[in-house]
């Protein structure tokens, strides 16, 4: 199972590109029930492909929200092409995700 | 790609200088972010951002950025919806700060042309504050920004 959900979407002649992503999106400043700080552990990397040609790369940090939610809007992107959707974060784990354009 | 925190502050040291010098050049427009580039993310004041990450720049105050889904008052400030949008051509760089905020870098993002300069999130407020986009497009910077009342903050600590 994959941590990356991924919803398209044709309208006219563009795809709306959306993505909800499980990760704790923790900034390093936020302590648990025994007063300990929770490390930090966020996403440092998410990249978008469309038929394996990098279209989208984003940086950020601890500050995105929890379980974070994105939304791209690509001109063009025909029924059938692969969206893929990738991260990184700042304690070396990586997931990927594709769905088709349908 | 596995980090140690350990080996990380050993070479801060050596690759600071080299950060500095590289970090005003073209990196915006390149795919490749080197991991020491992450630092902007953990400037601790927006000043400090501006400083070093975009020295003697001047903004252009642009109304063809603008928000949407951005409330005006965020009861909750860990989720706090923001879409940008823009009719600024050759964008190569969207950035988001929140500049009240611990960390103001809030996320950066490099869209190719076939993109339409459209960007939506949902980012973490510490307090009330102002939203800032700066825009970089064609050698330009372009920023607007939006005052966002939170009720509460959302940065832990």
């Amino acid at each position: 199972m994959s941590s990356i959900k991924i919803r398209t979407k044709r309208l006219n002649n563009q795809t709306q590109i959306r993505t909800l992503i499980t990760h704790p999106m923790e900034n390093g400043r936020n302590r648990d029930k025994q007063n300990q700080l929770i490390p930090a552990h966020h996403i440092q990397e998410l990249w978008v492909e469309h038929n394996q040609t990098k279209i989208i790369n984003c940086n950020m940090a601890g500050s995105i929200s929890k379980n974070p939610y994105f939304d791209f809007l690509l001109n063009g992107g025909n029924s059938g092409d692969e969206i893929t959707i990738s991260w990184n974060d700042n304690l070396g784990n990586t997931d990927t995700n594709t769905s088709i354009i349908k | 790609m596995l980090e140690s925190r350990r080996k990380f502050i050993k070479n801060l040291l050596s690759i600071t200088a080299y950060a500095f010098t590289a970090s005003s050049g073209l990196i915006y427009s390149s795919w490749a972010q080197a991991q020491w580039l992450k630092e902007r993310f953990k400037a601790t004041t927006y000043d400090e951002l501006l400083k070093q990450y975009f020295p003697d720049i001047e903004f252009i105050s642009s109304q063809k950025i603008k928000f949407s889904r951005l409330p005006r008052t965020a009861e909750n400030g860990a989720i706090v919806p923001i879409k940008i949008t823009s009719t600024i051509k050759n964008i190569e760089k969207i950035s988001i700060l929140v500049e009240k905020n611990p960390h103001p870098l809030i996320a950066e993002f490099f869209l190719s042309p076939v993109m339409e300069p459209s960007v939506s999130a949902r980012i973490k407020m510490a307090e009330s504050s102002d939203v800032i986009v700066i825009i970089e497009a064609e050698g330009k910077f372009y920023r607007q920004s939006k005052y966002v009342k939170v009720t509460i903050g959302g940065c832990g600590g």
